[in-house]
């Protein structure tokens, strides 16, 4: 059996923990996105994308974060579907809904961009496309948790149903490099290095963390609200039952 | 120097913004009241 932290494996412990921890990402998220878009919009205008480029900031994080989401629910729906551990599948249920936001908002902010600089605001390129069928299935996700009553068959089917989808991150990720796209590769995290200068790779990779610390916040907040649902129809159960 | 000035592309830049602070917004909203809303329910319950 894989060990687990402790604050992971016992929900007491996670209550404990998220109480402090939650609050202190969410100001760390402030913090940061306050330094993110104050360099952002110190940032010279792009030679080529003028202040398109200003979209950048929040397309790319989001994009980011809706995969790095999917990672979680996908590994937390492992741990619940082999271990059958609760809380596993708590963070699992908590996540998926915090990934649709992200997915949808990468999809939004890159039809924003996409208008001015391609002249459409949709083209079904590999890398959109695929961006679109992993919102499609958070949302089938979200819809398969909501529509079994039975809190145990819910939690297997949806993650069945989450690790399969996790076929398509890969397919997400090197879209670009396995097919022509209309939408650009990777010009961060690749082999020769960031591809734009550091007055516009630091306000990204601000956001970046700062979306990502906001995340974490509202994941664990998410997560208790689960375990305190959980706690209460445990209840409404043993009262019902006398 | 700040330059909020987006002149032609305003149309597109500021509804990015925008949309994401709703967005943002949304989700903290949505997380907050049903965290507050099942710890009241597990709190009343357990009594």
């Amino acid at each position: 059996m894989i060990p687990a932290p402790a604050f992971l494996s016992n929900p007491e412990r996670f209550m404990a923990f998220s109480r402090w921890a939650a609050p202190m990402f969410g100001v760390t998220a402030v913090v940061l996105a306050l330094a993110g878009l104050w360099l952002g919009f110190t940032a010279p205008e792009d030679y080529q994308q003028g202040d398109t480029v200003r979209i950048m900031f929040i397309h790319v994080p989001a994009a980011w974060l809706s995969m790095f989401v999917y990672v979680c629910l996908a590994v937390a729906s492992f741990l619940a579907l082999v271990f059958r551990h609760a809380l596993a599948d708590a963070a699992a249920q908590a996540a998926a809904p915090l990934g649709a936001a992200f997915t949808f908002l990468a999809l939004v902010t890159g039809a924003l961009w996409g208008r001015p600089m391609w002249g459409a605001w949709w083209v079904w390129d590999a890398r959109l496309t695929s961006v679109l069928v992993l919102f499609l299935v958070y949302l089938a996700y979200i819809a398969l948790r909501a529509s079994l009553d039975d809190e145990a068959k819910a939690a297997r089917a949806g993650a069945i149903l989450a690790l399969v989808g996790a076929v398509n991150l890969p397919v997400v990720k090197f879209s670009v490099d396995w097919w022509n796209t209309l939408h650009q590769g990777a010009s961060v995290f690749r082999k020769q290095g960031p591809a734009m200068t550091n007055e516009f790779l630091w306000p990204l990779l601000l956001m970046g963390l700062a979306f990502m610390a906001a995340f974490g916040s509202l994941w664990l907040v998410g997560i208790r609200a689960q375990v305190w649902r959980r706690r209460a129809e445990a209840a409404a159960l043993r009262a019902a039952r006398g | 120097m700040l330059d909020l000035d987006a002149g032609k592309y305003a149309a597109f830049v500021w509804p990015a913004y925008g949309l994401t602070a709703l967005v943002f917004l949304g989700m903290i909203v949505f997380t907050l009241r049903a965290s507050a809303r099942w710890r009241r329910k597990a709190q009343k319950d357990g009594e």
